[in-house]
């Protein structure tokens, strides 16, 4: 059975770009890329949960940060596991300002543009990724 | 002479939750408090910037009382909080919270729809009242 990858984003709560990466991650896996991609709790790392350690470190990763302070990036690395892409959210927003979404949570049409498009581009580096394994 | 005014802000430290849908409930019901029921009273911790070693949000969890919400029993936010900053004032785990009043949990962790909305509340509510009780005892 082939190897999926994990997508871990860092669902910040401050603003709106850690929703945005949260949502793109659920658009993988619900409709683009069910059967690559899956997600656990970022937060279960830092507790060294048994099961979400073997998920990371036995499969590729890509964080979803929404800024650039890398949190979910980094909480991987704490974990002993360096990652295979990295994306963040407010560069793809800094080339969509069109796209501001309407509130933190609720993020309205426009933000779910950008998440979109940011799937899309998650999307792009799951297939990098993959060929990287191969 | 009048005494200077120190403002008590109590921390709200929801945990990640992508994996299950009570990590979704986690969030609306820790923003509702926020934006609407408490925004004077309360501020986020994010959960990962936190773990990251940021000592601007390890200092305030050090000096301000805080309230961890879980979406599950393992806890990640309250033990992450507890090992990083001290004890949270208050551990909140929402699995268990629901259980207890018969609520359903979401259905989805993707989005929320009006059913949820009594979680949400319940929830949210249940954080109101412990901001209160923090404010109270001082």
């Amino acid at each position: 059975m082939q190897k999926k990858v994990v997508i871990l984003p860092c669902s910040g709560i401050g603003k709106a770009y850690g929703e945005m990466g949260r949502q793109a991650i659920y658009e993988l896996i619900e409709d683009l890329r069910a059967e690559d991609v899956t997600t656990t709790c970022l937060g279960r790392l830092m507790i060294e949960d048994p099961d979400t350690k073997e998920l990371v470190q036995g499969n590729q990763v890509i964080t979803v940060d929404g800024c650039a302070k890398d949190c979910a990036r980094k909480n991987v690395e704490f974990a002993g596991k360096a990652v295979d892409g990295a994306l963040r959210v407010i560069d793809i927003f800094k080339d969509n300002r069109d796209l501001k979404p309407e509130g933190i949570l609720r993020l309205g049409e426009p933000g779910f543009k950008l998440v979109h498009i940011l799937a899309q581009k998650l999307a792009e580096e799951i297939d990098r990724v993959r060929r990287k394994e191969e | 002479m009048l005494e200077p005014f120190k403002q008590i802000k109590v921390g709200i430290i929801p945990c990640n939750g992508e994996e299950i849908c009570e990590g979704t409930l986690t969030r609306f019901a820790c923003r509702k408090v926020l934006d609407t029921l408490r925004p004077n009273d309360t501020v986020t911790i994010c959960l990962p910037l936190f773990i990251a070693g940021d000592k601007g949000e390890q200092n305030f969890a050090k000096t301000f009382p805080t309230i961890t919400v879980d979406g599950c029993e393992k806890r990640c936010s309250a033990k992450s909080t507890e090992k990083l900053s001290g004890k949270p004032r208050h551990s909140i785990v929402i699995s268990d919270l629901l259980r207890k009043q018969a609520i359903p949990p979401p259905r989805s962790r993707r989005t929320l729809d009006e059913k949820d909305e009594a979680a949400i509340d319940l929830v949210a509510q249940e954080i109101a009242a412990r901001v209160d009780e923090i404010l109270k005892k001082g």
